[in-house]
């Protein structure tokens, strides 16, 4: 009789684990191994109050650095996720809080430090404040981007899916997890990014600084460098850099790389496109049988809060356009007015307290700061421009060059500052030269990243109709490249120029040596009488400075942002 | 749908929707009563802005009229109503979920378990014979596919009102030839609960052939000024008589809603009376619907033939139309086009003259009149765009304003009747000196 022939394929041997959670496995243990052996080694020394240079005690350092800028960074993402939300889902607190985080972005950072340690001084043992304090500063440096960006991802949600989600009767945390976290979740990934080499930049000024008479310092990297230069120790200051890159590389390749990635599955558009991100570790744990398992323990926890968050259908105020006030809402709305009004009757109290001739000082160190400011833009503007178009438009330069500047950037450029103050302070106006370094160092990254994406994102046809047409030279640039760019760059100084003006407190006033070196400018006027313990002037210098701050965004930035946006928009 | 039932499933009593408030309000839809029975297919049919799109979501409880009810099985809608269901133009998926995922998630939130949803979700897939795909993601299918897996979700929740938005009209031709014979499968294999359907078109031939009943809706502002009954057996033949016959009318209703003339040409702005809105018309696409309707020897409906020939959707013909007919070019006779002299003339003049008959008729309009006069007035005979803007506010809502001055600025800066400097946005009056 005739028998099909039949195949059975093999029922595929699933192992327990696989290779990939071997290594992970390997890679979780080797990790606690090493923050347990450091936590042990570290030399008594550290445990006091005076840094110690010697070499040992440099991961102890950086393990509280990271922990000191992980709380933080926790911090900051609570913040968000409960103010952002707010905001976009409350018309009426929408008025106060988003002009509200406009201001607060600019208002110096340094600036919130004596306030800070003194209020915390008030309810906590000193050392506890001390730390926290670093903390909030940190926190006032990752916070505020992150909060725009969840802020205005969850306003641009597309009223198609809000709707799908209103008529399939998503309660809020079904829509939370469905729809607002998901489609915020790239933003919110390259701004944590962004928040955290922001957060390295601060939190090396946040572990030393000085109040009144005292002088306080934390264990921790940034305290190590500037510990180093103050000693002219230029083999530690080497030593304490080196850490720091390797820690801010690590934490790159093992926590961003895999977010970003991860993070890539929740673009929008629906079309197939190439990733161009990639990561080892996430391909690593993709295959990896813990990670899946992990995943569904996720699942089954989202799967008991689904239930715990009842199934109660949320209202959407994008959808209904009708709005309700709750007790709760005029609560907050009077204890706002209340506390407002408290604060502008104080902080006017302490205005008149400063005299005429203070403030003719800040105003000329304003200009001096906007000076700078310009410098140190128009410097990087000089060599970003030519270096990310070149970068943009070829991939095999941009190959090279690339990793290079991936880590040049990552260094906080008050790492090196120490290093500047060495080399300027002999030259007659070295701290002037010092201070417009550092901004660039601090800020040009932000323009060149920008110019590079700008650069990369001209259409083939433009580059090809350029080429058919024989221009050459200045005359491509200037009905190509530069016109292209101009969003790009737009975008790019923007961020630049704020960050400029926030490092002048760092980089118009040094201690170093015991020695005090300042120049004019509303940075050191803030710095200085942050440490003579001058709370009116501090108040009066801080105000200024933010005013002028938003006055410039507003009258000059948004105005070219518009042209960028209706002129020369590539689509 | 031989034994139809009467019971009355929606019922609109006077619902208007009004948007902004004191001088820039901006009626979106007047005073609409309306009546979904259980057993029918109604399609809301109009051109775009005629808040067809406004009235569903009114209808699912989605959004909330300004003014009037909305009634579902005899009780007032408070709320999304948990009976019906939305198909969405753009399919609303979300991305990030798979094709599963997407059906099981409206499961969750009506409280089914994982598992149960699961198992829900992929005989839905089925139906719909998507099986294989469950675990694709929605970027990996093509449209006809996704609005599938939109169609799959909608059922999940065993609805008794469907509603489709403009559901085929984002997809290629052919898929959303299939797609309809196969929501008509659904509906008419009477397995599933649902009791009525509504969907809101823009394509009259698609209209009649899968809807009991035509709903046909105008705009400024929205509201319903015809219903066609469409009383044809499934599966219907878009070739047969009756089908053309019942095509013919919805297209004299739609074309045919031409107003006399001491209205039609309007006021100018400011003054008191309503200013006649410029249709959103290219005076490219003008000139080439009076060209083809110049050289066309009719065999059919000239309309249907017109579109067909032009590959125009009605979205796009009826402002043309709109906009012939104002310029004095053609005029509506029993849902016929028909060019006038002036409009023959248009369609066989050079390039120049063409912009002298443009300018001349344009000078007629109140609204052009208007436009100069205010150019004239002005410093160095130049105004700002704002300025304008400005001006029109207390008329049109904001929006509305923006759109009609840039009809405005192509149609005028066509006909040379003035000049415009984009860089500063300015509207200049050409003198014989420049154009020399």
């Amino acid at each position: 009789m005739f028998k099909p022939r039949t195949f059975t394929p093999d029922v595929p041997v699933r192992p327990l684990l696989t290779r990939a959670d071997l290594w992970l496995l390997l890679t979780i243990i080797g990790l606690l191994a090493l923050v347990v052996g450091i936590a042990e080694r570290a030399p008594a020394t550290v445990q006091g109050p005076e840094i110690s240079l010697s070499l040992s005690a440099l991961p102890f350092y950086a393990i509280r650095s990271v922990g000191r800028m992980a709380i933080a960074y926790a911090l900051s993402f609570l913040f968000t996720m409960v103010y952002g939300y707010i905001a976009a889902y409350n018309a009426r607190a929408e008025r106060i809080l988003i002009p509200l985080l406009d201001v607060l972005q600019s208002v110096p950072i340094l600036s919130f430090l004596p306030v800070v340690l003194l209020g915390l001084s008030a309810i906590l043992p000193e050392a506890w404040a001390v730390e926290l304090t670093a903390i909030v500063l940190i926190f006032t440096s990752q916070v505020w981007n992150m909060t725009f960006a969840w802020y205005q991802s969850l306003t641009t949600i597309p009223r198609e899916l809000r709707e799908a989600s209103s008529i399939f009767r998503f309660s809020r945390w079904q829509r939370f997890t469905t729809l607002e976290f998901p489609f915020g979740a790239l933003a919110l990934v390259w701004n944590s990014m962004m928040s955290w080499a922001g957060g390295w930049f601060f939190l090396i000024a946040a572990e030393i600084f000085t109040l009144g008479e005292r002088d306080f310092r934390l264990p921790g990297l940034g305290a190590f460098l500037q510990t180093a230069a103050d000693a002219g120790d230029l083999n530690s200051i080497v030593w304490g850099l080196l850490t720091l890159i390797v820690v801010i590389v690590l934490l790159d390749q093992l926590i961003w790389r895999p977010l970003l990635v991860w993070a890539g599955q929740f673009r929008i558009e629906l079309v197939e496109r190439d990733d161009e991100n990639r990561s080892w570790l996430y391909d690593l744990l993709s295959g990896s049988k813990l990670a899946a398992w992990f995943g569904h323990v996720i699942g089954r926890l989202n799967d008991t809060l689904l239930v715990w968050f009842g199934r109660r259908p949320a209202a959407d105020p994008y959808l209904s356009g009708t709005e309700k006030s709750s007790p709760i809402e005029w609560l907050a709305f009077v204890l706002s007015v209340v506390l407002i009004g408290w604060g502008v009757f104080s902080g006017g109290q302490l205005l008149l307290r400063v005299p005429l001739e203070q403030w003719a000082m800040i105003a000329l160190s304003v200009g001096a700061t906007m000076l700078r400011v310009v410098m140190a833009m128009i410097l990087a503007l000089l060599w970003t421009v030519p270096v990310g178009v070149l970068i943009g438009t070829r991939p095999a330069v941009a190959a090279v060059l690339q990793p290079v500047i991936q880590i040049a950037a990552s260094i906080p450029a008050t790492a090196l500052f120490p290093v500047l103050v060495l080399v300027f302070l002999t030259v007659p106006g070295g701290l002037n030269i010092a201070a417009v370094l550092l901004m660039l160092l601090g800020t040009q990254w932000y323009i060149l990243f920008n110019v590079i994406a700008g650069a990369s994102a001209i259409p083939q046809d433009l580059r090809f109709t350029t080429e058919l047409l024989q221009l050459r030279g200045w005359e491509r640039w200037q009905t190509l490249i530069l016109p292209a760019l101009f969003p790009s760059l737009v975008t790019g100084l923007i961020t630049a120029s704020g960050g400029a003006w926030n490092a002048s407190i760092v980089a118009e006033y040094v201690v170093f040596n015991q020695q005090t070196y300042q120049t004019i400018g509303i940075g050191a006027q803030i710095a200085a009488a942050t440490e003579a313990g001058d709370f009116a002037g501090l108040f009066a210098a801080t105000l200024v400075m933010v005013i002028v701050v938003v006055a410039i965004n507003r009258l000059f930035w948004r105005r070219l942002y518009r042209l960028a946006e209706t002129r020369y928009r590539m689509e | 749908m031989q034994q139809k039932q009467t019971r009355p499933l929606v019922e609109l009593l006077g619902v208007t929707q009004r948007y902004g408030r004191g001088e820039r309000q901006f009626t979106a839809i007047q005073d609409v009563n309306l009546v979904i029975s259980e057993g029918e297919f109604v399609a809301l049919l109009g051109p775009s802005g005629c808040g067809k799109s406004t009235l569903l979501r009114i209808i699912t409880g989605l959004n909330r009229p300004t003014e009037g009810l909305v009634r579902y099985r005899g009780k007032t809608l408070n709320g999304v109503n948990p009976y019906a269901t939305i198909v969405f133009q753009t399919f609303a998926l979300f991305p990030w979920l798979t094709v599963e995922e997407n059906v099981a998630v409206a499961l969750r939130a009506r409280g089914f378990s994982r598992d149960e949803a699961r198992k829900r979700a992929v005989e839905l897939i089925d139906l719909v014979g998507l099986d294989g795909f469950e675990q694709a993601y929605p970027r990996e299918l093509s449209g006809g596919m996704r609005q599938k897996v939109g169609i799959a979700r909608a059922l999940a929740v065993d609805p008794e009102l469907l509603c489709l938005d403009e559901p085929f009209s984002a997809l290629d031709v052919l898929s959303a030839e299939t797609l309809r014979g196969e929501v008509l499968e659904l509906w008419t294999g009477g397995s599933l609960k649902i009791r009525a359907v509504l969907m809101v078109s823009h394509n009259i031939e698609e209209a009649v052939f899968m809807a009991d009943r035509i709903v046909v809706m105008d705009k400024n502002p929205g509201r319903i000024i015809a219903e066609v009954p469409v009383n044809l057996p499934h599966p219907r033949d878009r070739k047969s008589d009756a089908f053309a016959a019942i095509v013919s009318r919805v297209y004299a209703v739609l074309a045919g809603q031409t107003q006399p003339e001491a209205i039609e040409y309007g006021t100018e702005p400011g003054q008191n009376g309503q200013t006649r809105l410029l249709p959103p018309a290219s005076v490219t696409a003008l000139a080439g619907l009076l060209e083809q309707a110049n050289a066309t020897e009719y065999e059919r409906d000239p309309i249907v033939q017109l579109q067909d020939e032009l590959g125009l959707d009605l979205d796009q013909l009826l402002p043309l139309i709109e906009a012939a007919e104002l310029l004095g070019f053609a005029r509506i006779e029993n849902g016929n086009l028909i060019l006038t002299p002036l409009g023959e003339a248009f369609a066989e003049a050079s390039i120049q003259a063409r912009k002298e008959i443009f300018a001349s008729r344009l000078r007629r309009l109140p609204f052009f009149r208007w436009m100069l006069r205010m150019i004239a007035a002005a410093d160095n005979q130049s105004l700002r765009w704002e300025v304008l803007l400005t001006a029109l506010e207390p008329e049109f809502p904001p929006e509305v304003a923006e759109r009609q001055l840039d009809i405005a600025l192509e149609w005028g800066r066509y006909a040379e009747l003035f000049a415009y400097d984009d860089a500063e946005g300015r509207f200049f009056l050409e003198t014989p000196v420049a154009t020399a």
